[in-house]
């Protein structure tokens, strides 16, 4: 870092920070909200001028901060004599811009956002050209297209401002997107994203195969924001902005910074046929355009746009012709064109401010009228059409002499001809400004009555004005910062000398061509406005409009085609993409020769398989009957959870056995409301195309099993096994893994299950206040329901099953350490033992006898897991570290005590709180279904009979 | 033994699959459970097949076990498949009560209102 370069982070972050005052501040009323505004970008402006002295006499500051370094991202500044110039260039017009909109804002305009529009914008084009990272600058130029976006859009009620600011943002924007292409592209050339380093590799860049594609994409960047064309259409939209976002956003700073990235990257970029002719062709043709368009155009600020367009348009063919002496004059009329042109805006907007309106045809004789606005807008336009002893004139006399010697395409006059046939043009709208506003006779019809505004309004163009006669009369005062600026374009040692005459030079010649004609073009401009208006050509809004309509109509089509709303086609389209993408990753690398031989199949698993298989089959075949495909469901997670006992894993074996048993009961219920039979309605070519993607889903992923089941592979579970009985103390690994190793897993798995439960609870509420309980109570299930609906049996079986499967449930949770078992599978096998009360004796007479509530039950087990966890923490260990101990009490053997024992207790009260909680809440709906309410345990109870025939004897 | 292992999981998967693209909501979750299985006993592959080898550590020297951790990680998904059946089951038991229909396909209705029934 060097001295002074912390003082490059507070000038970055400054705008960003004082972006929050404003809005604060317009509470404290209109002048504290913009002396607040203010206050920021003068700090940052006296920070810069702290260091100007060091940049102009050729240092480059530097300051770096690594912020995402494996990405090559850091949060690096530098500044060199051309981030001086325009970091000055953006605070200094932004501090006039402030001034001036005070007066300019209306006082139903909402001005603590428009100061923070503005904050925002500027902090992003400050980034832009003090960013020493390509990376970071890619951030802060979306960031720009953002805060332009907010603020050419400031007038939310005007549909200009709203269209205008939305074509902005997706002409910079995209070509921002394929700037980031560019960009990227060049760093991997490099191999750095550092500007600095780019700067000194411009030899490497130019012989990369890769330099033509990085150089398209990060022109496409610069055009599109330089509103090159053919992408200039979106900058006049853009006038809907307020004036003063005119007049700094496209004058001053947005829509040159596209300028300032082909100065940036001129070392590296420059110098060879390509850049010549991409860039100078297309800087002259939008030169010469925009200067005819901008010719004919009514409205003032329609005339500055496309003027604005014109110049930008020189700028480019200046950058493009590749010589130090055509970056100098760039430079040198950056700094011309931002005076007169920010000037020239603010004068727009003053004699709109005053007349309102902006339409030449209805202005004219207002010299009288606004007599101080008219020299300030005067002394403007004569710069602007490059009048001597105005600084217009200095650089625009460089650009024809640059321009003079310049051939293209083995031509000598082409560009001298469309260089002058521009300045020309450029001369003739320049002279209209002045003359068909302030000259003429006085009208009578102005809008408003006009007269000039107050001094706080015209202060800042008149600072301007000053600016563009003091250059233009003494053009050395602006030579150093014009030298350094070059210097660090074109990384030589220029001591360029502006002066204002140079002799007579063929540049001369064509300069007074150019205003002779310019003059004699505006006498004729009635009858040629007359034939341009009658002209047909291409409206560059309309072909925009048709271009995002058809992109909108083309992605209506993908969307609607793909996402139909039906589920099943986005499964068939999810499914068949994961196959296809199997299918590459397989043909792409093939596969290494199998490590395992295969195991033997004993007799009994293969008849196991061949149930499985069958009842898969025909649980597709037959699932039109729902029921029956019930039962088979049954058939297969009882199948599996055989193999799983086969296969060495008795906890899976456990599990799969009773969550089949659970998930049976809860499909049962859910079937009893829905119709039992699925209508055949897939017509025989969906069934044909659903059964191929099925059958090459299934192929694939039984491929994919088989290929790895052939082949061993690198495991972490010897950790496990050895750490589980020292580090867990148990000595069911798998319990362990649960429980401890991979404790946190567990607890975020029970906090699901947990949501899980109440979401289904929270949806049967809804439901049940929706119209569908209306709709429950009007079925008719009578058909479907059992005579004898708590059959004696079954009540008494249950009731004598309970306790039974309580002690099971309690065993299988206390030997889950050390033997197969657990919390999760504890927690289900209570659940079905409380699940057959329920069956046996109904809803309601199970439900007066329940002691807990379910969600009491949930919310206990992720409690108590996690206060578990957290103990460790008393201990200073890490959340979830287990601790156990072995107690001896007399009577019984010596047994183990673990806090992971109190963690699985968390499980199983989650668990069974939450399969409580789902099976109760679809049941619940029953009640709304007209089943009756029994108090009784039985519907026919024999006990009863017993006591009635002894009262009666 | 591996070849009864990965045709069970290819044939769950079929049947899974083609059981979701069903035009009902039952049948989807139907095929929403085959799949679950299938994915479980997938999962519970990759750690290899091994027969008499449970991973209860042996308190009399030494033996060989086979590898926990898919078991442990294909227990909670065993948990966790059900909660989602579940949440499946009650969404389309609600949609079906409020709509009238369990069709999936909103295509075949009121294209532009949606299921008001």
């Amino acid at each position: 870092m060097t001295d002074g370069g912390h003082l490059l982070f507070y000038i970055a972050l400054l705008p960003f920070v004082g972006a929050l005052l404003p809005g604060l501040m317009i509470r404290a009323g209109r002048n504290a909200c913009a002396i607040f505004t203010a206050v920021p970008t003068i700090l940052a402006l006296i920070l810069l001028m702290t260091l100007a002295p060091a940049v102009l006499r050729g240092e480059v500051i530097q300051a770096e901060v690594d912020w995402l370094p494996q990405l090559g991202l850091s949060a690096s500044f530098f500044l060199d004599g051309l981030g001086l110039l325009f970091a000055g260039m953006i605070l200094g017009v932004g501090l006039l811009i402030t001034l001036y909109a005070r007066f300019y804002l209306s006082g139903e305009d909402p001005m603590g956002q428009f100061y923070t529009y503005l904050l925002m914008f500027q902090g992003a084009m400050l980034g832009i050209v003090i960013s020493d990272n390509i990376l970071l600058l890619l951030v802060f130029w979306e960031l720009t297209s953002l805060s332009s976006f907010l603020l050419i859009g400031y007038w939310k009620h005007l549909p200009e401002g709203r269209q205008g600011a939305r074509m902005a943002l997706a002409v910079t924007g995209s070509g921002g997107l394929a700037m980031i292409g560019g960009m990227l592209i060049l760093g991997n050339i490099v191999g750095s994203y550092n500007l600095t380093d780019i700067l000194q590799a411009g030899d490497v860049i130019r012989a990369s195969e890769w330099y033509l594609p990085a150089l398209i994409l990060i022109l496409l960047g610069a055009f599109t924001k330089s509103a090159q064309f053919p992408f200039h259409f979106w900058l006049p939209h853009a006038m809907a902005a307020p004036t003063p976002v005119s007049a700094y956003l496209h004058s001053a700073t947005m829509v040159k910074a596209g300028v300032f990235l082909m100065a940036r990257m001129w070392p590296v970029l420059a110098g060879t046929d390509a850049w010549f002719y991409i860039v100078t062709t297309t800087g002259l043709v939008t030169m010469a355009l925009g200067a005819l368009i901008a010719l004919f155009k009514d409205d003032l600020k329609a005339l500055l746009a496309f003027s604005t367009v014109s110049h930008l348009g020189l700028l480019t063919m200046l950058l493009g012709f590749g010589t130090t002496a055509a970056a100098v004059a760039a430079i040198f009329h950056i700094i011309n064109h931002l005076t007169f042109k920010a000037a020239l805006f603010m004068t727009a907007g003053i004699v709109d401010h005053e007349t309102h309106t902006r339409d030449i045809k209805r202005l004219g004789g207002l010299r009288h009228l606004m007599p101080i606005t008219f020299a300030i807008g005067t002394l403007a336009a004569l710069s602007m059409a490059g009048i001597p002893l105005l600084n217009g004139f200095l650089s625009k006399e460089m650009m024809l002499e640059e321009a003079s010697h310049t051939d293209w395409l083995g031509s000598h006059y082409a560009v001298p001809v469309a260089a002058t046939i521009g300045a020309l043009l450029s001369v003739a709208y320049s002279f209209r400004f002045v003359v068909h506003v302030f000259f003429g006779p006085k009208r009578d019809d102005y809008p408003a009555a006009p007269h000039d505004p107050p001094f706080g309004m015209w202060a800042a163009p008149a600072l301007l004005v000053v600016l563009v006669v003091l250059i233009g009369v003494a053009p050395f005062l602006a030579e150093g910062l014009v030298t350094a600026a070059a210097n660090a374009v074109t990384g030589a040692d220029l001591h360029p000398h502006l002066k204002i005459w140079h002799g007579v030079t063929p540049a001369l010649w064509m300069s007074i061509i150019a205003v002779v004609g310019g003059a004699v073009l505006l006498s004729l401009h009635g009858p040629l406005a007359r034939v341009w208006n009658v002209a047909p050509r291409p409206e560059a809004k309309a072909i925009f409009d048709r271009l995002v309509a058809a992109l909108v109509s083309m992605a209506r089509g993908i969307t609607e085609t793909t996402h139909n709303g039906a589920i099943s086609r986005y499964l068939a389209i999810f499914t068949v993409t994961s196959v296809v993408l199997g299918w590459i990753a397989y043909s792409g690398s093939g596969l290494s020769a199998p490590t395992r031989g295969l195991l033997p199949v004993p007799p009994v698993i293969a008849v196991v398989w061949v149930m499985l298989t069958v009842a898969t089959a025909s649980v597709v075949i037959m699932h039109h009957h729902r029921f029956r495909a019930l039962v088979l469901i049954g058939i297969i997670g009882l199948s599996i959870s055989a193999g799983f006992a086969y296969l060495s894993a008795p906890d899976l074996a456990l599990t799969q056995i009773s969550v089949e048993t659970v998930t049976i009961m809860l499909l049962l219920l859910a079937l009893h409301f829905m119709p039992k039979i699925t209508p055949r309605e897939s017509p025989i070519g969906l069934k044909l195309r659903d059964g191929f993607i099925a059958l090459t889903a299934g192929g694939g992923v039984g491929a994919l099993a088989y290929a790895f089941l052939m082949r061993d592979i690198e495991t972490i579970s010897d950790y496990h096994i050895e750490n589980s009985y020292e580090g867990g103390g148990g000595t069911n690994v798998v319990n362990v893994i649960l429980v401890d190793f991979r404790g946190y897993d567990t607890y975020g798995e029970i906090i699901v299950l947990g949501i899980a439960g109440l979401v289904i609870y929270a949806l049967m509420h809804a439901l049940l206040d929706g119209p569908a309980a209306r709709r429950l109570r009007n079925m008719d299930y009578s058909q479907d329901r059992s005579r004898d609906r708590h059959p004696l049996m079954m009540v008494v079986v249950t009731r004598v099953l309970m306790p039974i499967v309580v002690v099971v449930g309690i065993y299988i949770f206390l030997r889950g350490h050390n033997e197969p078992g657990g919390g999760f599978v504890a927690g289900l096998v209570i659940a079905i033992a409380l699940l057959m009360q329920y069956m046996a004796s109904g809803f309601a007479w199970t439900q007066e006898r329940k002691k807990i509530e379910y969600h009491t039950m949930i919310g206990l087990g992720v409690v108590i897991a996690g206060l578990t966890g957290a103990g460790a923490w008393l201990a200073g260990q890490p959340f979830l570290t287990s601790a156990y101990t072995y107690v001896h009490l007399p009577p019984i053997e010596e047994f183990e005590l673990a806090t992971a024992m109190l963690f699985d207790l968390g499980v199983f009260l989650t668990v069974l709180g939450a399969v409580m909680l789902m099976l109760y809440s679809l049941s619940r709906i029953a009640r709304f279904a007209g089943a009756t309410v029994n108090v009784e345990p039985m519907d026919y109870d024999p006990g009863e009979q017993v006591t009635d025939a002894k009262t009666e004897t | 033994m591996e070849i009864i292992v990965a045709s069970t999981i290819a044939v769950l998967t079929a049947g899974g699959v083609y059981l979701l693209l069903r035009l009902r909501t039952f049948p989807v979750i139907l095929g929403l459970a085959l799949l679950s299985y299938a994915v479980n006993v997938f999962l519970f592959a990759s750690g290899r097949l091994a027969i008499d080898q449970s991973p209860i550590l042996s308190r009399y020297g030494e033996a060989t076990y086979t590898d926990p951790l898919p078991q442990a990680l294909v227990l909670t998904a065993i948990v966790i498949s059900f909660g989602m059946t579940a949440v499946l089951v009650m969404i389309g038991l609600g949609a079906f009560l409020e709509a009238e229909t369990d069709q999936i396909d909103i295509e075949q209705q009121d294209d532009e209102k949606g299921p008001q029934a």
